[in-house]
């Protein structure tokens, strides 16, 4: 291209803007500092540490039992997972025989939890691409999950409901029914959230070809989940590493190569037919038993190092222990999905316009309090 | 307990005390929060920024309301009913009801918020752009009654609404003017101005108060508008189904407003399902789809009277 | 040619999205999961494992089984309950023992875990249902759970 002499008062300038901590699009307290030229993002700059609340150093003071309610309050969505994942560690490390019970009921909780976490982010990414109603209909569905959570455990969210050792109290006798009558409920719904939004032409010209990740940079970045998997690289822990009862089911692993904006919207979508099979699977045998192995009252892990992988809603969840034969570990890090994913943000929004960084954030499925912890 | 807190328990108190028998049906809890919205909107303070231009800040609310309310002077609700019988009243509604841009650049630029500048010259664009959609689509129904005067329009259409007199070009029309007319709004799918995912407000970002309530009315007076345009020119504004109820003219009213809050209706449908579009994909659907098809709308349309293939009863 | 299949698709599944909606529209109270409330206090029932706060459930003598064996305040993440206890003695045997004489606890640092209800060795504390717990002053949030002269019920201890 001839390059064209401009007058100098008309050229066209980068400016800086700050997105957040108080924006509707960042999900929470993220803060990005974007250079704009025009409409077109130059550079992301996400900027942490709004909702630091140092959970890791507290679970340093912590006995193991404590440090569960804390991963509660990590990834809020997925909070089951969480939990299941600092109790295998610990369990892990004891060496504990946990009954084959608390190892289905954990996974059929894990995959309702990853259900409603999905259902929440079809409703918020319809929001933050602009139709109003998607987030009406994810909460109308998640509520029924909720409920069954409410009944189960006592609590909708924050659930804490495994103990090392096993689960905090056996199922609710309502349960499997409720679960059961879910299940029925959300197949005839799922097929709805594609007539309003998947196949929605808008939907598409706004998510196909955005913040393409290639698997390279997928694997690079460290990314999991279902913005890994969208790009074509196998990372599901549950198919790779299973844990609890995932051993005994039989399920696809979400996968698409094209890795834009609209395949990790695809993967969640089937990711959530995935989860109904594994539910359905294991919901008509879930074998007797003990609900929880008694455990010494204050739980001393032996000296060593220990660490679990789980798959949360978001992608891999990494709890690594080092203790020192106290009751409290001596250091416990949690790596966790949405920092990765956010990392790559940069990468794949540069270029894009306003419209196309809001809609890339949505399908990287940011949850801060996972990101700060 | 301090004061501070004493004055907020009372009003506290009082809500309450007043709410179970809002509460008794929802119909009087919708108009009793409409009031307090009201009350709120016009007892809040007026903030503003420091450095924002405060001569065209103050300025901007009223270009966009006043364009908005001038707007409603000339349509027909019945035959006596209408303030302003213009020659050329289909031109004037359009010519001020592109005022109310300048309103909302003017409120975006002078705010010194760069939120609101983005959403001020997205505004510029996609006004500026669709206008000609607007201006396309009624002048191929000008076509079939050769009068911009809107008593005319209607007078035309006592032998058959104009979209039944024109057909399938005349649904066409419709149907671009529609689109066009959301945008024309801002109101989604063609929301860029305001995006709150994206620019958090928008525009109007910096307002509070009245000044703020100005901006939010117009957008739904405008939204009226472009509904009552519609009407006058594609269903026949008070003109009633049939002629079922000709001999009272006064319920000409009626059937005007029906039209138009059936349409208004309509573009808050459009509202509450679909996505917003890209800005880029916003000039792409104007400059590549609505315009040409306008165009050759237009030359259908004008084959049509030409050749008198149009319905009339 | 794929200019105008690109206009049909493009209508034909923003009228599908519209037909989606505008049934739920129509039939909307169909189906709503909504609770009305305040409207519906009276009849609100929350699930019987709902965790609303901590109480200590006392009976008709006005007595608790909390021993004081602090196992609850140990377990507690957040040093959300304080046992003040004092050494009492026993008039039937005359000896000296431990008796809780306020059960503190804080619900404005509670974190609703349940690891304290886990622990406690006989069940003298369990989940209350009440969750409307807003108050105008932060102090009213900390609450003695046993009530004023309750004594400990004879047999918890054995």
């Amino acid at each position: 291209m001839e390059t064209v002499t401009v007058n100098s008062n008309f050229k066209s300038e980068e400016y800086f803007i700050n997105m957040g901590p108080q924006h509707p699009a960042t999900h929470g307290v993220l803060r990005l500092l974007l250079t704009i030229d025009g409409e077109i993002i130059k550079k992301v700059e996400p900027d942490l540490g709004y909702i630091h609340r140092s959970i890791e150093k507290m679970c340093e003071r912590d006995s193991y039992q404590q440090i569960v309610h804390l991963t509660d309050r990590m990834d809020y969505l997925s909070a089951n997972i969480n939990n299941e994942a600092v109790c295998l560690t610990v369990e892990n490390a004891l060496q504990l025989e946990i009954p084959e019970r608390v190892k289905v009921i954990r996974t059929i909780i894990g995959e309702l939890t990853r259900i409603s976490s999905h259902c929440l982010w079809w409703g918020v990414m319809g929001m933050d691409v602009g139709a109003l109603t998607t987030y009406f209909y994810g909460f109308r569905d998640r509520e029924l999950l909720n409920d069954i959570f409410e009944e189960t455990c006592g609590a909708r969210l924050t659930m804490n409901y495994n103990v090392p050792g096993g689960l905090m109290f056996d199922i609710h006798p309502n349960f499997v029914k409720r679960v059961k009558e879910f299940i029925t409920h959300f197949k005839t719904k799922l097929p709805e959230y594609d007539r309003l939004l998947t196949n929605n032409i808008i939907f598409q010209k706004r998510a196909i070809g955005v913040g393409v990740l290639s698997k390279e940079d997928a694997i690079s970045y460290g990314a999991s989940g279902p913005v890994g998997r969208a790009s074509g690289y196998s990372c599901d822990v549950r198919k790779h590493h299973p844990y609890s009862a995932l051993d005994k089911v039989t399920f696809n692993e979400a996968l698409r190569t094209e890795g834009d904006t609209y395949a990790r919207y695809l993967v969640r979508i089937q990711e959530m037919w995935e989860s109904m099979s594994i539910v359905e699977q294991l919901i008509d045998n879930i074998p007797e038993g003990e609900h929880r192995v008694t455990t010494n009252a204050v739980i001393k892990l032996p000296k060593g190092e220990y660490y679990q992988k789980v798959e949360t809603a978001r992608g891999e969840l990494g709890v690594y222990i080092i203790s020192t034969g106290t009751k409290s570990p001596y250091r416990l890090k949690f790596r966790s999905p949405g920092f990765s994913n956010l990392s790559l943000l940069n990468h794949i929004a540069v270029g894009g316009k306003i419209g196309d960084l809001v809609a890339t954030m949505a399908t990287l499925d940011l949850v801060i309090p996972d990101i700060d912890r | 307990m301090n004061s501070a807190l004493s004055i907020t328990k009372n009003i506290h108190d009082w809500l309450f005390s007043i709410m179970p028998e809002a509460a008794a049906s929802i119909a009087e809890m919708v108009l009793i929060a409409l009031v307090y919205d009201a009350i709120k909107l016009l007892s809040k303070e007026l903030t503003g920024t420091t450095r924002a231009d405060k001569f065209l800040y103050n300025l901007a609310p009223y270009f966009v309301i006043i364009s908005s309310l001038m707007a409603l002077s000339v349509f027909p609700f019945t035959k006596e009913f209408q303030a302003f019988d213009i020659n050329i009243g289909l031109f004037f509604l359009i010519a001020v009801s592109s005022i109310g841009v300048i309103g909302i650049l003017l409120g975006g630029w002078s705010s010194n918020n760069k939120f609101a500048m983005i959403g001020a010259m997205r505004s510029g664009v996609q006004t500026i752009s669709y206008e000609l959609s607007i201006g396309l689509s009624l002048l191929t129904m000008v076509l079939l009654t050769g009068s911009l005067q809107l008593s005319e329009i209607v007078e035309v259409q006592k032998s058959g609404w104009l979209i039944v007199q024109g057909h399938i070009p005349a649904i066409i029309a419709f149907m671009i003017y529609m689109i066009a007319g959301t945008a024309e709004t801002n109101r989604a799918p063609f929301d860029m101005v305001e995006a709150e995912s994206e620019l958090g407000a928008g525009f109007h970002t910096e307002y509070s108060g009245m000044k703020f309530a100005y901006f939010f009315l117009a957008e739904f007076i405008n939204m009226f508008i472009i509904a009552a345009i519609a009407t006058t020119v594609f269903f026949g504004a008070w003109l009633s189904p049939f002629g079922i109820t000709e001999s009272i003219p006064m319920l000409g009213v009626f059937w005007f407003l029906l039209k138009a809050l059936i349409l208004v209706f309509l573009m808050m449908w459009f509202r509450w399902t679909f996505p917003r579009l890209r800005i880029d994909q916003l000039l792409t659907l104007e400059w590549k789809y609505l315009l040409p098809l306008n165009l050759a709308n237009i030359v259908i349309m004008a084959l049509l009277v030409w050749l008198n293939l149009t319905i009339s009863f | 040619m794929s200019y105008f299949s690109d206009i049909y698709r493009g209508i034909k599944t923003l009228l599908t999205g519209m037909s989606v909606t505008g049934k739920y529209f129509l039939t909307s109270r169909k189906g709503a999961i909504t609770q009305q409330y305040p409207d519906n206090r009276e009849t609100l029932k929350m699930f019987d494992r709902f965790r609303g706060e901590v109480i200590m459930p006392h009976n008709e003598d006005n007595e608790h089984r909390c021993t004081g064996c602090q196992k609850c305040e140990i377990a507690c993440p957040n040093g959300t309950i304080e046992i003040i206890w004092d050494r009492g003695i026993n008039e039937n045997t005359g000896k000296k023992k431990k008796k809780i004489d306020q059960f503190v606890y804080h619900l404005s640092m509670c974190t609703m875990c349940g690891l304290c209800i886990d622990v406690c060795p006989t069940d003298a504390i369990k989940w209350g249902q009440n969750f409307e717990n807003s108050v105008y002053d932060r102090t009213a949030l900390t609450r003695v759970l046993n009530e004023p002269g309750s004594e400990l019920q004879a047999g918890v201890e054995d």
